[in-house]
């Protein structure tokens, strides 16, 4: 006489449910997060997956080191100028669905690093979906972030996630990125040389779902 | 301890007068004006004949855009035969921000004048492969002048 009698018998054999539900559902329990600690921010990650805040119970503890793996990427720390290209590889390497949590005061607008070597946010390389506000944030507020996101993606639509080609974002040349290692400065030109015969491209290239949203 | 490195900057001096343009005493450390045409020769006397063969530090220094000389570079040498240290520092115009490289006499030498010649823009004359190290490639300025602004110039500051 356990559960599975009682849902039989009241249960049809068939139920109808919008698909959307299903796999959402499915897509909610299971994220898997990328590591991405850049700071202390991330220690406060690592907490809230550890024993005391378990992560685990909102299914979200399977933090993993490949991007290829990862459904959500926590940005936990400040992003420098040099770090945001590989940020956005990271990124474009994460296969849909995915989604971004900012962790935190530095990842969400630069915090009391206003200055040179730091994005000023991390939503100037990615798309965010949630903030979270904080120096560092609580890992209780990092468990809040996560059941948030999982309300929006019960919100989320299939069609808004089809995995479209879209060569742009996957070539997408962000400064820093330029690999200078041919010759010498001196040989050739110098640094501003370079940097003046180069086009600066903008930071900021909306992603897939990103431009769905906007159009 | 300073009488011992103002010996070894007496010997420079014997060897050329030319080498040492003014010597400095403060808190127990000795600093030797170098003129930068004679800096990789006093180097090389130093590391041989005197025992300081380790380059401790190498950094640039800006003392602001309306100072003339404008800009330091410091040699922070020690001996780990004596173990004495010595800084020489060479001083530089803005018009003419160019040092002869040490990278022939210390290899470490590389990295530093790299990392000077970015957040400076020191030119470290003969350097095997002066490019920017800290600082992403395509930066522009160098962040560490005193009139470099503190959220840089666009598009980087992006604000």
């Amino acid at each position: 006489m356990g559960l599975e009698n009682t849902l039989f018998e009241s249960l049809p054999d068939v139920v109808t449910v919008k698909l959307d539900a299903v796999v959402n559902w499915a897509r909610k329990s299971s994220l898997w997060p990328a590591t991405f600690g850049l700071a202390c921010c991330a220690i406060e990650m690592m907490n809230t997956v550890s024993a005391r805040n378990d992560l685990s119970r909102f299914g979200a503890e399977t933090f993993r080191a490949s991007p290829r793996q990862a459904d959500v990427m926590i940005v936990s720390g400040r992003v420098s100028r040099k770090m945001a290209p590989v940020l956005r590889r990271i990124y474009d390497q994460m296969p849909e669905p995915k989604w971004v949590i900012s962790m935190g005061a530095c990842a969400t607008s630069g915090g009391v690093f206003d200055n040179y070597a730091i994005v000023q946010g991390v939503d100037k390389i990615v798309p965010v979906d949630i903030y979270v506000p904080g120096c560092p944030p609580r890992p209780e507020m990092l468990v809040h972030a996560i059941m948030m996101l999982q309300d929006k993606i019960m919100n989320e639509s299939m069609k808004d996630r089809r995995d479209t080609f879209e060569p742009e974002s996957r070539v997408s040349i962000v400064p820093g990125t330029l690999p200078v290692t041919e010759g010498t400065a001196l040989e050739k030109e110098t640094e501003i040389e370079v940097a003046q015969n180069q086009v600066s491209r903008p930071y900021s290239i909306p992603s897939r779902h990103e431009k769905r949203r906007s159009s | 301890m300073t009488e011992k490195l103002h010996e070894f900057v007496q010997k420079l001096k014997d060897e050329n007068v030319a080498w040492i343009a003014e010597v400095k005493e403060a808190f127990g450390e000795v600093t030797a004006f170098v003129p930068r045409e004679s800096i990789v020769d006093v180097c090389w006397v130093l590391k041989t004949k005197h025992g300081f063969d380790m380059l401790a530090d190498l950094c640039g220094a800006d003392r602001g855009p309306e100072e003339n000389p404008r800009f330091e570079v410091n040699y922070h040498l020690f001996s780990t035969e004596h173990y004495s240290r010595l800084r020489l520092k060479i001083l530089l115009s803005e018009d003419e921000p160019n040092v002869p490289t040490v990278t022939t006499i210390w290899k470490t030498a590389d990295w530093h004048e790299r990392e000077t010649y970015d957040l400076f823009g020191v030119i470290f004359d003969g350097h095997p492969d002066l490019r920017r190290i800290l600082l992403p490639s395509d930066f522009d300025g160098h962040a560490l002048r005193k009139d470099y602004p503190l959220r840089g110039y666009e598009p980087y500051s992006m604000n």
